[in-house]
């Protein structure tokens, strides 16, 4: 019962053009991009690219194949066919010049079929065309030397998300990590995972620090502090693994929830006190004064986060009584609500996240007793809620503006989960309790 | 052997009479002994015994009342430490809040009052308000409503007098709760104001 057996022959291009969108119209303008032959209606959002993944011989060839099977399934737009060794000894037989036999993965309805190769430096990559009957993409990868270090499995979900490119002219979003916060009272710490949940690390950070943000190149990250001494904005270099603080709260002050700007030389911040909380910018060279964006009178606005071209910011403010989300301009002028109120409506609404086409917000709005995850178009409009069982928060875009981390207690305790906001998979990614404050990178070159 | 026992007493008996009557007989013609000082070695041992029990007597006195006045300074230096610990755990009182909200309501006033005088009573005193909320709302937007807390807090307490400088504030969002617990009773403790005295004598004056 594959979907894509119907009536109608199909290249993968015609559909990607209707779904519009600017950063998908400059991919399908990449050259690189052949795609592949799909048979049928497909909805490139809702339907999977059937994929078989041939076993990989060599060292580290098993767990090679793991992980860009586990790669392909994770980004939603792939299954991935199971191939049994008889099917892939079966396979290799009786094909034409690439040694495929085309016919046993008609039979498996696969769409398309991955062939890796070590090589002395890497792996090489064939993607094959299963209705072509042939060869449309080929690549050499460089892996580093150490297998199973974090940086070989990072380069690894690069060639993940190459492949994935290839077949439907968007890269995956292997290659991403996600920042976050684990644990309670000073145990609390920044730990930083790959997109897959493995290799782990624990930023050295002052005990009290949170809300981590990742600058736009994925090589730093800010968060603030609180707490019994100066509450501050601080810089952590991951290449380097330097921290340098970028600037200190006054006395009866306290700096939350730092953001950085998509240009990546400025952050904006909150700055919570004795005349309310309100939403500063400050460049990363500490060499200017913060501006002021909001005159909070009294109110806490806080939580900022830009759109991705960096001309408007989303924010918390509760002039009006409980949290709601508003929009202004990047100079702090032009504030308007957002979320839909009245006076009847005591939703208490926050923790927005600006997705990377721009198109949507995310955020955590109090439906009964809990928090549950909505999206609203940036231009307003109805909300979608996209979580129902229990408590469901913090929500962070992948840069595929389709995957969202959130917080959650569907387990019993607070993990982070991946919610597809177009099939509404849901998978667990964190297995330590207490997880939460989640931040998605970008995709990441090194 | 009884023969010889009864009359050795009959001859006991009849000696003594004897001996009483003779006694009895003298006692007239003897002038009775003076109790004046009389001179010689054992009028001497008797002056000094006399001195002796005075300086005794003077000695267990002079003890008896540095005793007395010891436990009476230890008295007064546990009743002094007593209301030093009273004008703390009065100053560090706790004041609590209603969810999402930063009004002082009037049973935390009440706690605030009794701290104006001990604070103005102890003008080198510095104290720290931190804020503190309940699990219930955003992880960072309570970091903001801690703060406000505090804030609301100081600005009672310079209303009645006390000097911006001596108050900080600070914010822990829901970060230190004070119970665990998903109910209301847990979520009640733990919105609230903590108070450390952060500078000023160790031993708090009355006011």
């Amino acid at each position: 019962m594959n979907p894509f057996v119907r009536a109608t022959v199909l290249a993968f291009f015609a559909a990607l053009a209707m779904t519009a969108g600017a950063s998908r119209t400059a991919l399908a303008q990449d050259t690189t991009f052949r795609g592949i032959t799909l048979i049928g209606n497909y909805d490139p959002l809702r339907d999977k690219i059937s994929v078989a993944v041939l076993p990989v011989s060599g060292a580290f060839g098993d767990s090679l194949r793991a992980i860009v099977q586990r790669d392909l399934d994770f980004s939603d737009r792939f299954a991935i066919l199971p191939i049994e060794g008889g099917d892939a000894d079966a396979a290799r037989t009786g094909g034409a010049a690439s040694g495929l036999n085309y016919s046993i993965f008609k039979r498996l309805n696969a769409a398309a079929v991955i062939q890796m190769t070590s090589t002395p430096t890497g792996v090489h990559v064939a993607l094959h065309d299963v209705v072509k009957g042939q060869v449309v993409n080929v690549g050499d990868f460089a892996l580093p030397s150490a297998g199973f270090s974090r940086e070989w499995r990072m380069a690894v979900h690069r060639t993940s998300d190459e492949i994935a490119r290839w077949m439907t002219g968007q890269r995956g979003i292997a290659a991403t990590r996600i920042a976050y916060i684990r644990g309670t009272g000073k145990a609390a710490a920044i730990r930083i995972i790959d997109s897959d949940g493995a290799g782990e690390i624990t930023v050295p950070t002052d005990e009290n620090g949170i809300s981590p943000a990742w600058h736009p190149s994925g090589t730093m990250l800010a968060y603030s502090t609180y707490g019994d001494v100066a509450s501050r904005i601080v810089l952590f270099d991951l290449t380097t693994s330097n921290s340098r603080t970028l600037t200190t709260a006054p006395r009866n002050t306290q700096y939350i929830t730092p953001n950085f700007m998509p240009d990546g030389t400025s952050i904006l911040y909150a700055r919570s006190g004795e005349s309310g909380s309100d939403i500063y910018a400050v460049g990363l060279s500490g060499s200017d004064a913060p501006r002021r964006l909001t005159a909070g009178r009294g109110a806490e606005n806080a939580s900022p986060t830009p759109s991705p071209d960096g001309r408007r910011v989303v924010y918390v403010g509760n002039g009006y009584g409980q949290p709601e989300l508003y929009i202004m301009d990047a100079d702090g002028t032009d504030a308007r609500l957002l979320t839909e109120y009245d006076l009847s409506d005591k939703n208490y609404r926050s923790d927005p996240d600006w997705s990377p086409d721009g198109r949507l917000i995310a955020y955590q709005e109090k439906i009964g007793p809990a928090f549950q995850i909505r999206t609203i178009r940036a231009t307003g409009g109805t909300p979608k809620q996209l979580t129902s069982e229990g408590v469901n928060e913090q929500p962070s875009w992948a840069p595929d503006s389709r995957h969202i981390v959130f917080t959650s207690t569907r387990s019993g305790v607070r993990q982070l989960w991946i919610l597809d906001t177009e099939t509404f998979r849901m998978r667990q990614l964190t297995t330590s309790a207490g997880s939460r404050l989640a931040a998605w990178s970008s995709r990441l070159t090194q | 052997m009884n023969a010889t026992r009864r009359f050795a007493g009959l001859t006991a008996a009849l000696l003594s009479a004897t001996l009483i009557d003779a006694c009895h007989k003298k006692a007239p013609d003897q002038p009775a002994p003076a109790v004046a000082p009389a001179a010689g070695p054992n009028a001497d041992s008797a002056r000094r015994a006399q001195e002796d029990a005075a300086r005794r007597a003077a000695e267990d006195a002079a003890r008896r009342r540095a005793a007395d006045s010891a436990a009476a300074a230890a008295a007064a230096a546990r009743d002094a430490a007593a209301a030093a610990a009273a004008l703390r755990t009065t100053l560090t009182a706790m004041v609590h809040f209603d969810y999402d909200q930063s009004d002082l309501r009037p049973e935390d006033r009440a706690i605030l009052d009794a701290k104006v005088p001990i604070l103005s009573a102890n003008p080198t005193v510095m104290i720290r308000v931190a804020g503190h909320t309940d699990e219930r709302g955003s992880d960072e937007y309570n970091l903001a409503l801690g703060q406000r807390r505090a804030s609301s807090v100081k600005a009672y307490l310079v209303q009645h007098g006390i000097a911006d400088s001596r108050i900080q504030t600070i914010s822990y969002g829901e970060e230190r709760p004070m119970a665990q617990g998903t109910d209301e009773s847990a979520y009640l403790q733990n919105r609230r104001a903590e108070f450390d005295i952060t500078g000023g004598p160790q031993t708090l004056r009355k006011p």
